[in-house]
């Protein structure tokens, strides 16, 4: 990432959860520190996710899901990424996830897991610092 | 009849004692003493006043404001009674993996003492999609039951005699459908449509807005409502049509005056819809019901359910001209709230519902479900929900707040509140007004926007600490002890379902289904009303997905307005 340039960020919803209030509050935290946001809507499936991903060319790809179905959903989101070869886009998920899931999602390719508790700016901080030195490592 | 409660020069006096007592009491006190914050406020931005006294409701007219118990405008209550007669109904909600699953837990909530059923569907079937819809993957039986044909409906309530139960549903866009489903699951245990009772929640408008499950537009969308609301004041007179939610948009984020205020408004417009149908107002009016959170802030909650009564029955009276007083009787469901329950030390969740619960009570609602203290973290374990249900028995039979009726009126607090809440919700009333309505104001993001500003200050209050959250942002440890073991959905649900659905689609009458879809299609274009030809359909075994895929195609789909 060129320094200067804004942070790219996808708030996406997969399945059909509605739960949209923490995506919500998320897409508008990211948005006032600085960061380009877009928002998906909700009842996005895993291909729309990651073609949306792909046209807006984001540099992370923030997932939220309440339902209960993380366990199918989050693995195709990332299987079909890497197929696109798009492994330089930090994907992170959060909602109702129970940590015994955690493991086995970040073997799949979701690089954290934030739960209930997790502040905006903790949030911030972590995809700020993660950017930055991924565009470091590119230098 | 005028009653004012309290003379003015005896106010008059009494301010003057007031003003002496802060000057020369709390003066020389705060300065020893700050108080702990700048300021006290309430959800909804009320500013608590140190103390209240009757010069803050010097102008209480008891016969106008209050009245009594059972008399307009039932502040104190819609029962001559209240809890003396009959407690609350304790209506647990639950729903889960296959209708089997589901049904087995019903009669688990029964033994224990639960007096009412309330079936909480799985995503798919709330949405209008069968178990074997390429969107349902990874989603059946997880969030609630799945249920696509009438089958899975009869197997749900087998051995659950439908004259004997009540039973709410909580199902929006295919309501229709679902209500059609339990009538002809009713009709085949012999049991007559006029003894069936129970719920249907049918509140489309706030789905538009906050809990976004919408299937079409918003014009057809109210279309169906009134249908179900038309249908079941002629055929299935002891069913509540539907059931008017504040509760979504409360956990959405809206605070306690944005839920009570666009409730309101959304009920305004379906009693607007219902006449333009023809039906008259106190035909119907008696059986709409309401739904509303309760949060931690008990005296703002309190309030809210006591103004909420007297505004319903003033805008039944004196807008609509209702004259029986059931029309003016808004009876409420309250649920705890789900978004205070913490993941942080879940045990403490049973206090927060303890709370809640008693808000409730204190509050004068007709049933109420209390959320179980592992929802943070998933659907909750079975003994999770006793404990859930224990907690309202305690609050029936130990606590005491039920054997009086409306104990907290008359508390200077809970009446400057409840007139303050009442105030407010008048305010936004005329505001939607003035913007044309429930549905223009929700195509300019109106509502969304109320919401999505309030849900964000709140989350920043929290981070903020300007509100604490016991064990997520003061009070941490390090043991996050839970006494349950957490529910995990049987994966093979979604298979079982997936198997069934098969099987029906095989073994029922093709002809048959193509018939009762063919009389759909031509009700929907004679654009009569659509409950008919839905029994129909539910009964030739059409399952849900198709005929609300038949009504998709011909409504239109809703793509929402996306508003952060």
């Amino acid at each position: 990432m060129e320094s200067g340039m804004k942070i790219r960020v996808l708030v996406a919803k997969p399945g059909l959860d509605s739960h949209d209030r923490g995506a919500k509050v998320v897409a508008r935290a990211l948005r006032d520190a600085g960061m380009e946001v877009i928002y998906t809507g909700l009842r996005q499936t895993p291909e729309q996710i990651v073609e949306a991903a792909l046209q807006e060319d984001v540099d992370v790809l923030a997932l939220s899901i309440l339902s209960g179905a993380h366990m199918t959903l989050l693995p195709a989101i990332t299987g079909l990424m890497e197929e696109r070869g798009m492994s330089d886009v930090l994907v992170l998920a959060g909602g109702i996830i129970p940590k015994e899931d955690i493991p086995m999602l970040k073997e799949c390719g979701i690089a954290d897991v934030f739960g209930p508790g997790t502040t905006t700016d903790e949030l911030v901080h972590y995809i700020r610092g993660k950017i930055e030195s991924e565009a470091k490592n590119l230098e | 009849m005028g009653l004012g409660v309290f003379a003015k020069d005896k106010v008059d006096l009494l301010s003057k004692e007031e003003s002496r007592w802060e000057e020369e009491v709390v003066r020389e006190w705060i300065n020893r003493l700050p108080e702990r914050r700048k300021e006290f406020l309430t959800t909804s931005g009320f500013k608590l006043k140190r103390l209240y006294t009757p010069s803050d409701v010097s102008g209480l007219d008891y016969m106008r404001d209050l009245g009594f118990p059972g008399d307009f405008p039932f502040s104190r209550g819609l029962h001559a009674t209240s809890y003396r007669g009959r407690l609350w109904t304790m209506r647990q909600f639950a729903g889960f993996g296959t209708a089997e699953e589901t049904n087995k837990r019903f009669k688990y909530l029964i033994r224990e003492g639960d007096t009412g059923l309330s079936v909480a569907f799985d995503f798919p079937t709330i949405l209008g999609y069968d178990s074997d819809h390429p969107l349902s993957k990874g989603e059946v039986g997880i969030c609630g039951v799945a249920v696509s044909s009438v089958k899975d409906m009869e197997t749900l309530f087998s051995g659950i005699p439908l004259d004997k139960v009540s039973t709410s549903m909580t199902i929006n866009g295919p309501a229709a459908v679902l209500l059609a489903m339990y009538i002809a699951v009713g009709d085949g245990q012999g049991v007559p449509r006029e003894r069936l009772s129970g719920t249907t929640q049918n509140d489309m408008l706030k789905e538009f807005f906050a809990q976004m499950l919408c299937m079409f537009p918003p014009k057809p969308s109210v279309k169906l409502v009134i249908d179900i609301i038309e249908y079941c004041t002629r055929h299935v007179p002891r069913w509540n049509p539907v059931s008017i939610s504040g509760y979504h948009i409360r956990e959405a984020g809206a605070n306690a005056l944005q839920e009570l205020a666009f409730t309101l408004a959304d009920g305004v417009t379906y009693v607007e819809s219902a006449l333009e149908r023809g039906l008259k107002v106190d035909e119907f009016a008696p059986r709409l019901s309401f739904f509303f959170a309760s949060y931690n802030n008990l005296l703002e909650e309190v309030a809210k359910f006591r103004a909420a009564r007297r505004i319903w029955a003033k805008i039944m009276r004196d807008r609509f001209k209702a004259e029986k007083k059931r029309s003016m009787w808004m009876r409420m469901h309250v649920q705890t709230s789900g978004c205070t329950l913490t993941a942080q030390q879940p045990i403490n969740n049973v206090m927060r519902v303890t709370i809640q619960t008693l808000a409730a009570v204190l509050g004068g609602a007709q049933s109420i479900h209390t959320n179980s203290f592992d929802e943070a973290l998933a659907l909750p374990s079975e003994r999770a929900v006793r404990t859930a249900l224990r907690t309202q028995q305690i609050a029936a039979h130990e606590s005491g707040v039920a054997d009086t009726i409306d104990p907290l009126g008359g508390s200077y607090c809970i009446e400057a509140l409840t007139d303050e809440m009442e105030e407010g919700v008048w305010g936004y009333l005329d505001k939607i007004e003035a913007m044309g309505g429930v549905v223009p104001a929700i195509e300019s993001g109106f509502f969304q926007r109320e919401i999505a500003d309030s849900s964000y200050k709140y989350q920043k209050e929290i981070e903020r600490k300007d509100r604490i959250v016991v064990g997520v942002n003061d009070f941490h440890t390090e043991d996050e002890w839970i006494p349950v073991r957490l529910l995990r959905v049987d994966e093979r649900a979604s298979e079982i379902q997936v198997a069934r659905l098969k099987k029906l689609k095989k073994e029922r009458d093709a002809k048959r289904v193509e018939e009762a879809l063919g009389r759909l299609r031509r009700d929907v274009e004679e654009d009569i009303n659509l409950m008919p030809a839905i029994i129909e359909a539910v009964k030739a075994y059409v399952t849900l997905g198709e005929i609300c895929g038949l009504l998709k195609e011909l409504y239109g789909d809703y793509h929402e307005l996306i508003v952060i």
